[in-house]
């Protein structure tokens, strides 16, 4: 069973997930409500990239993490708990919690290369598919196979 | 009708403790397959083969026996074809359909309520094929691959597949499966890195997944029509990060004067992750007004209201309205002893399913660190308290410090346990009574108001952002 993601607010990342062995995710534009980031940063090697939806390079990017970036690591310890965004990260903290800010430090001071932007078309259309979710129409039909997705009082 | 002696609500927990003939051997065969499942069958070695015989003996005296056998030999020379990953969950579903009959047996030595005849399994129309035949593709691959082997290339491959099957009604059941159970096994990336692998719980949604996807192969259609007083009893909520479900468990009493029955209405949605807890009733309430009616604390007069043989009422608001004030306990008090139980679908059998409605009091409660029991006629009965859902006001202080409760009796981990609806419990030397669906029509309850506010303005911005992107 995964803990279920706790509750946080959407306006500036829209979404965060870890999937396809990265922490990867959308980040609402500051200044122009048409545009967003598409950021990602991979497991192990922390390899990252940041671009628009369309397909311009973030300024930020270049060299080491953009604000994206870090808005991203927020919302996701925020939605999944340090722990498991560290897990999944492989990110080792050494002599402190992971939080936001071990689990960012641990990773920038590791030097991280800068991926290409291959990971951002499929990153978009993973948010794209799930703000699709809002469209699906609820059934009154039974479900028996939610039996086995109880809900549980453990937190992320 | 129940005898007198057996019925009144009184619940003989001694017979939940004693051990059921043949469960822990149709249990060992079953742990053999899922053994098989954690190393994966691209290149089986000695001791999967030993498994796999395993299997096939164990339904050897069955009708699958020789696609069984066959299965399994394949399988074990790493030669498995769909077919006979199918006969293998097949072999595995029937082991745990034979568990789910001899606990629900055991059940109604317990609480005095019949055993429902058995119902067969009709054929239903054929669903759209390719996309069953995408789903089976895939969960062979993950047999393949086994549970210490799966990477993020094979579970992202079940990600297609639901998209296309979740719009459409009828592939539903196996669509909201798959997706829980891939962001499971996308959550445990990489296989091999596991610390511990949830071999029963996975290897039980593969077959049920698998199963679903052969043609019909678990449709329950509605058979009949229900006109008559509904009372609900309280309401049991399902989750996992892109779906959500509330089941409505009822005690039906037709207008013609006939028995009481138990039956259950359901509504279920998919949603997206960042919607949780109490913010997941406002998605689910505009499509069954029997949760409202819950809150409310209410009745309702059902007329013509399409039903499954397994008691599942297919809801319908146009086929209800509310009814008298009924209460959640006294219902179990008076009615629940005298209401029958329907029987389950053959491919739903499955102690998974086990969910009895039951009412106790006059238990004595045992508090240690998390775990809670009931001493029930001085038997031990564990209270799974983190089923509770966290979307109601009832919790696991107001569960201990109750007299009185109504649960769904449940099987899971070798052992009978009582999943609270509500209890009855003293609030400042006040009698009260607590339901866990309180909410579920609404509430003004301060924690209930402001996470449901929390999930509104998620879902307001969600809408926002695909009002502006989903077009391009």
């Amino acid at each position: 069973m995964v803990p279920p993601a706790r509750p946080r607010k959407l306006a500036k990342v829209p979404f965060v997930e870890l999937a396809d062995g990265r922490l990867q995710g959308v980040v609402s534009s500051g200044s122009d409500i048409e545009r967003v980031y598409v950021s990602s940063v991979a497991a192990g090697t922390y390899a990252f990239a940041c671009s628009t939806n369309n397909n311009r390079p973030c300024g930020g990017a270049r060299g080491g993490f953009c604000n994206h970036i870090l808005a991203l690591v927020r919302e996701a310890v925020l939605q999944y708990g340090a722990e498991r965004v560290a897990r999944y990260l492989r990110v080792e903290i050494v002599d402190a919690e992971p939080s936001e800010q071990t689990i960012a430090s641990t990773m920038m001071s590791a030097r991280p290369p800068q991926a290409d932007s291959a990971a951002a078309a499929s990153v978009f259309s993973r948010f794209l598919r799930h703000l699709a979710y809002l469209e699906l129409a609820p059934t009154t039909l039974p479900v028996p196979e939610m039996q086995w997705f109880p809900p549980s009082r453990a937190v992320a | 009708m129940v005898p007198a002696e057996q019925g009144g609500g009184v619940m003989r927990a001694d017979l939940l403790a004693d051990p059921v003939a043949g469960l822990d051997e149709a249990l060992a065969a079953v742990d053999a397959v899922d053994r098989v499942l954690v190393a994966g069958l691209l290149r089986p070695q000695p001791a999967q083969a030993e498994d796999l015989a395993a299997l096939a003996d164990a339904v050897a005296g069955s009708p699958l026996a020789s696609v069984v056998a066959e299965a399994t030999e394949k399988a074990a020379a790493g030669a498995a074809g769909e077919d006979h990953f199918v006969a293998l969950a097949a072999a595995r579903t029937a082991l745990l359909g034979s568990a789910h009959d001899a606990l629900m047996a055991r059940v109604g030595e317990a609480t005095g309520r019949p055993v429902a005849e058995t119902i067969a399994a009709e054929p239903a129309e054929a669903q759209a094929v390719n996309l069953l035949v995408a789903a089976r593709s895939w969960l062979c691959d993950l047999a393949r691959a086994g549970w210490r082997g799966i990477d993020h290339d094979v579970v992202s491959g079940a990600a297609q597949v639901v998209s296309a099957m979740l719009p459409d009604p009828a592939l539903r059941r196996l669509a909201t499966v798959l997706d829980g159970f891939a962001a499971e096994l996308a959550a445990s990336c990489p296989g091999a890195s596991l610390d511990r692998v949830p071999a029963r719980r996975w290897a039980d949604l593969w077959s049920r997944a698998l199963l679903l996807t052969l043609p019909g192969a678990a449709a329950v259609p509605a058979t009949e029509t229900l006109t008559g007083r509904l009372l609900p009893l309280g309401v049991d909520l399902h989750e996992h990060a892109t779906a959500a479900q509330a089941q409505v468990h009822a005690v039906f009493e037709p207008a013609d004067g006939g028995a009481p029955r138990l039956v259950r209405a359901a509504v279920s949605a998919p949603k997206p992750d960042t919607v949780v807890g109490a913010g997941i009733w406002q998605l689910l309430r505009p499509h069954l007004s029997l949760l409202t009616a819950v809150s409310e604390g209410r009745s309702m007069d059902l007329v013509d209201m399409p039903a499954t043989p397994e008691g599942d009422l297919v809801w319908s608001d146009e086929h209800a309205r509310p009814g008298e004030p009924a209460d959640a306990l006294a219902t179990a008090r008076v009615v629940l002893p005298t209401a029958t139980a329907a029987p389950t679908a053959p491919l739903d059998r499955h102690p998974a399913r086990i969910a009895v409605p039951v009412f106790l009091e006059g238990y004595e409660v045992q508090r240690d660190d998390d775990t809670l029991t009931f001493t029930v006629a001085g038997h031990p009965l564990p209270v799974d308290t983190d089923r509770v859902p966290v979307a109601g006001p009832l919790t696991p202080d107001a569960v201990a410090t109750s007299r009185a409760c109504l649960g769904l009796l449940r099987w899971d981990a070798g052992s009978f346990h009582v999943q609270p609806l509500a209890v009855e419990t003293t609030v400042r030397k006040k009698a009260v009574t607590v339901h866990a669906g309180a909410w579920a029509g609404g509430t003004t309850d301060k924690a209930g108001v402001k996470a449901e506010k929390a999930a509104a303005d998620a879902v307001a911005v969600l809408r926002e952002r695909a009002g502006r992107l989903l077009r391009k």
